[in-house]
């Protein structure tokens, strides 16, 4: 066949060529276009793309912080870090999982619940992530998973930290505890939230809790680079975490377990306070609990243990227990009545026993009568019908303004507890607005003697006794020690300057205060709380008289030794209202169920001769005060004044010292 | 006939050999080169299945090319029809006893090589159009009959290969047989009428796409509607591609493509990872690497006489054109992701050899470029 007419092969090549060349103008238009694509991505969105692309390919691992330690005066570490052994398996990297867990199980003699734990904590999680088997291994554990490390590849010993308190479970009220954040210390703090990582310890009450933000520390970061599947390929950077702040406290370890020993086997407070700078050297509440148990979750057997205990451990007694003062109040009536001129210090009564007064009959805890009293035996005998007297004449609102003002019915610390409790100092305002009835004179008789209404913790009356031993200043209570703290000397100079200016001229910041203007608690520290210190004097003269006189309440556990000497008032509190016949019978303490015995107080101060510490001790029905308050509180006060000499020795030293 | 006899009898072996066109071949060559270090790279720097398998029949595929390219181009002619008809069995045999794999049945298992057909169709379809038109009249052209037959032609494996389903290579060979009927001189009404047709079917076509297909297209208009799902490939594309910025990662140093963030690396995301290493300029430059070959393809088609070569050369760059169009577009994010893999850079077997058939062709076109073919 021959090729059709040149003509049409021409027309077809030209069409042909013609498409061809419009095809091609597209193609130019089409390229044109994917390069500018190109460059609006590669170009134009670099940056977007890059930061993209690292977030894909950067991941970064926290790690736990270290917690801040706390020490005690002395610098001693009462809550700190130890190092723990721990085990690490990354599942991912073990060939056959479940016959290495099994070996592990046999080296560590790990029992079945254990065991069901880990395995069920490794289904939860995803492959690459670590796998704790054990925080904690015992030393004996760590060297035989070290000697068969060899076969078993895939598993790490870590060396690791974990809270300890080295004391334990002497400063545990103080301190509190750490365990595991949970979803609430999330969502409540915001810096746990951001420091988060699982498995975290978080203080859960006490100064770890309430300290939390400087303790805490800051997260090391390590960043790897990981594939899609989360894997982590390597480790692009590290930086290193920064330790909390180490928290220096006013605590007396020494103290602190002297109380602890004192305390043993009872339920009670003892709380020991400087007077002038109000460290405190001691405070703690019985029984108590070791804290170290609550670190890697406590076990169900503990926890029963400690939540059964009849004479609950988990109260902080020295701060949330609130409880009658009983004669423990007296100082302050006496001084209050005083203050407000309602009687003289020769004003005597005449006791029999009881008092009969608005129909009803009050009695006096000596059922015989201490007979005729002025104000100084009746502090000293601690006779309850001279103090209903005085009451009756003083008014429940002038005791509530002067028991306030030495640190009744208020919180002790600012903010540092969130669990510490006011207290209650009973008025006629309060009664009406709290209860919605009058003031019935009688219950003005009860609270003079400390009970009724009335309820304080045992650092309160501590506080006061400090307040009144100081010859009646204001005073910061505190547990920390920080750069700024005023010494001793500054703080007497303080005082002694207060005063003269209260004596040169009428104290407008007095009026101040009282008028309700001024309520800046800085502004009138350690100015005097009286209006007449010989009145203050009177009553510390009284509480000498009552620890330190034949017929003083605790006479018996006096100290003659000058050096030791102290001055306080015993305080034995009812729990319930007594019968008439029941107060005939005059039981043994033995015979009362012990729900029912009383509460025994003891408040004290000393030196007598140059007062540098209060106390207070609180046993939770233990009887009467004199017969096992006051003795514990002589015991304590031999080793107060012995480790003040250590304490200003180390003052000097280390002056500028913090933590 | 005699004229032509005498014509080719004067070529020597080595006037062949002269007249070959060393821009296109050397262009092949660096193509190669550059696909096989991507590949190596995919594999994060190390040879390994696929780095090999892809040297082994680049080398294969190029060195038959050179052999297939001094076959005189009235065989090709003459074998038009015959190669399209066996390409059309094989995707018949392939829907009835393909091998199955991911989800669609595209192979045919030739005991030493598992042969994808429908990526033959993409050279068989030009060829065929090439000798129809050849031996079409230009007055012809638009006749009825040598309307419908074309249309029949084209639309029968478009079928077959949607229905392996293949979306991708059906769109593929469709556009390259359409692209073949516009240079041919059909008329451009027909053109307009049809897309005027489609865009109207268009929600019918939509009906009856698969899930996934459908899916792919919504993710196309917004990707971060499903950003770990459907739209994770196209956002880690684009990421790969922006992060490479205007000199690249460096080669091997992908993140994206060695930590696994890019999918289908070796395949259809291949230029992805050329992208992210090499950024911009590298882009730009392979870029310009298919526009020559492109370019001399075409340049080919211009200087043949025959108009069947004429018409596969042109048909063939359009089609390759057309490839890397949609490859490059769909992985940056201009196109839906529909299958279509870059002709030479990306891995497998089938698209190479199609390739390289196509290239055969061309180079033939070359050698004999004098020749009249009846």
């Amino acid at each position: 066949m021959i090729s059709g007419g040149s003509d049409t092969s021409y027309r077809k090549q030209s069409v042909v060529s013609r498409r061809m060349f419009i095809l091609s103008a597209a193609k130019l238009v089409v390229f044109g276009g994917i390069i500018a694509q190109l460059f609006s991505l590669q170009i134009n969105q670099n940056k977007k793309y890059l930061t993209l692309s690292d977030k894909n390919r950067l991941r970064e691992w926290k790690l736990p912080p270290i917690r801040g330690d706390f020490q005690d005066f002395f610098g001693n570490i009462i809550a700190g870090n130890l190092k723990v052994y721990q085990l690490h398996i990354i599942p991912e990297q073990v060939e056959n999982f479940n016959s290495l867990i099994i070996r592990v199980k046999d080296i560590l003699e790990l029992d079945q619940k254990t065991f069901n734990k880990i395995i069920k904590k490794k289904n939860s999680q995803k492959p690459w992530e670590t796998l704790i088997i054990s925080e904690n291994l015992s030393w004996d554990q760590f060297v035989k998973i070290n000697f068969y490390l060899h076969e078993l590849s895939g598993v790490k010993p870590v060396l690791s930290v974990a809270r300890s308190y080295p004391y334990n479970e002497n400063y545990t009220h103080l301190l509190g505890y750490v365990a595991q954040a949970s979803q609430n210390d999330l969502t409540n703090n915001d810096e746990i939230k951001k420091k988060h990582v699982p498995g975290l310890r978080v203080g859960k009450i006490g100064l770890e809790r309430s300290l939390e933000n400087d303790l805490i520390g800051m997260n090391g970061v390590q960043r790897y680079e990981v594939n899609a599947y989360g894997k982590r390929i390597n480790q692009i950077d590290h930086i290193e975490g920064q330790k909390g702040k180490s928290i220096r406290l006013t605590v007396d370890t020494k103290i602190q377990q002297k109380c602890n020993e004192l305390l043993k086997d009872r339920a009670g407070s003892i709380s020991v306070m400087d007077i002038y700078t109000g460290d405190i050297l001691a405070m703690h509440s019985s029984p108590s609990f070791d804290p170290n148990l609550f670190l890697y979750g406590i076990s169900y057997d503990n926890w029963e243990a400690i939540r059964n205990n009849p004479k609950k451990p988990l109260i902080n007694r020295s701060i949330t227990g609130l409880y009658p003062p009983g004669s423990t109040i007296k100082p302050i009536v006496a001084l209050s009545a005083l203050e407000n001129n309602v009687i003289s210090p020769n004003f005597k009564v005449n006791c029999s026993g009881k008092i009969e007064m608005y129909g009803q009959t009050y009695n006096c805890w000596k059922k015989k009568g201490h007979g005729v009293v002025n104000l100084r035996d009746a502090l000293k005998v601690s006779c309850d019908t001279f103090f209903y007297e005085m009451s009756r004449r003083l008014g429940v609102d002038r005791l509530n303004e002067t028991a306030k003002k030495f640190g009744l019915g208020n919180k002790v610390f600012n903010d540092i507890f969130n669990e510490e409790k006011v207290g209650l100092v009973p008025s006629t305002e309060w009664k009406k607005n709290a209860l919605g009835r009058g003031w019935v004179l009688g219950e003005t008789l009860i609270t003079g003697i400390g009970q009724g209404y009335i309820q304080t913790t045992p650092l309160q009356l501590c506080l006061m006794t400090a307040q009144l031993a100081n010859g009646g200043f204001k005073i910061n209570p505190k547990v920390i020690v920080n750069k700024d703290d005023l010494t001793f000397e500054n703080i007497k100079s303080k005082m002694n300057k207060n005063l003269e200016q209260k004596i040169q001229g009428p104290d407008f910041d007095d009026a101040l205060v009282d008028l309700g203007i001024s309520s800046n608690k800085d502004n009138n520290l350690y100015s005097p709380l009286f209006r007449n210190q010989e009145n203050v004097k009177f009553v510390l003269e009284a509480m000498f008289a009552s620890t330190n006189e034949v017929r003083g309440t605790s006479f018996s556990s006096r100290i003659e030794d000058k050096k030791y000497q102290f001055a306080g008032k015993t305080g034995t509190s009812q729990v319930k209202r007594i019968t008439e016949a029941q107060r005939e019978l005059d039981l043994d303490i033995s015979q009362i169920p012990y729900e029912d015995r009383d509460h025994a107080l003891y408040i004290a101060f000393g030196p007598y001769k140059n007062p540098r510490y209060a106390m207070s001790v609180f046993i939770e029905h233990g009887g009467s005060g004199g017969s096992t308050a006051a003795p514990m509180a002589k015991k304590l006060f031999k080793v107060v004044i012995d480790r003040h000499e250590e304490r200003e020795k180390f003052k000097q030293k280390n002056i500028n010292f913090v933590a | 006939m005699f004229q032509e006899t005498a014509l080719s009898g004067q070529i020597t072996f080595f006037q062949k050999l002269r007249s070959l066109d060393y821009i296109l071949l050397f262009c092949l060559l660096i193509l190669g080169l550059v696909s096989s270090l991507s590949m190596y790279s995919t594999e994060g720097g190390e040879v390994l299945y696929h780095t090999k398998s892809h040297v082994i029949r680049f080398i294969v595929f190029f060195s038959m090319m050179l052999i297939f390219s001094f076959v005189n181009l009235k065989l090709w002619h003459s074998i038009g029809y015959i190669f399209y008809f066996v390409v059309l069995c094989l995707l018949i045999w392939a829907s009835l006893y393909g091998v199955k794999a991911s989800g669609s049945q595209r192979w045919v298992d030739l005991y030493f090589i598992n042969l994808q057909p429908s990526e033959l169709m993409k050279v068989a379809i030009i060829m065929c159009f090439a000798k129809f038109y050849h031996r079409t009249q230009i007055h012809l052209v638009n006749s009825f009959k040598n309307i419908i037959i074309p249309m029949v032609v084209l639309i029968v494996p478009i079928l077959l290969v949607v229905s392996q389903p293949d979306l991708g290579t059906s769109i593929l060979i469709g556009l390259s047989g359409l692209v073949v009927l516009w240079l041919s001189g059909v008329n451009a009404k027909y053109f307009i009428y049809s897309s005027l047709v489609l865009l109207i079917s268009l929600p019918f076509v939509i009906s009856f796409l698969k899930p996934y297909q459908k899916l792919r297209i919504l993710t196309f208009f917004n990707p971060d509607r499903d950003p770990l799902g459907a739209g994770y490939q196209i956002i880690q594309s684009k990421i790969a591609v922006g992060s490479g910025g205007l000199s690249g990662k460096g080669f091997l140093k992908g993140t994206q493509s060695y930590l696994d963030f890019l999918p289908e690396k070796h395949t259809d995301f291949i230029f992805t990872l050329f992208s992210e290493e090499h950024g911009f300029i590298g882009s730009v430059l392979l870029l310009f690497l298919y526009a020559i070959i492109i370019y001399r393809t075409a340049k080919i088609g211009a200087s043949a006489r025959s108009f069947f070569g004429k018409l596969f050369c042109y048909g063939f760059a359009s089609s390759i054109f057309i490839y890397v169009t949609v490859n490059m577009s769909m992985v940056l994010g201009l196109l839906p992701i529909v299958g279509s893999p870059l002709p030479i850079m990306s891995y497998g077997g089938s698209s190479m050899l199609a390739t390289m058939i196509g290239f055969s062709v061309v180079m033939s076109t070359k050698i004999y470029q004098k020749q009249i073919i009846a």
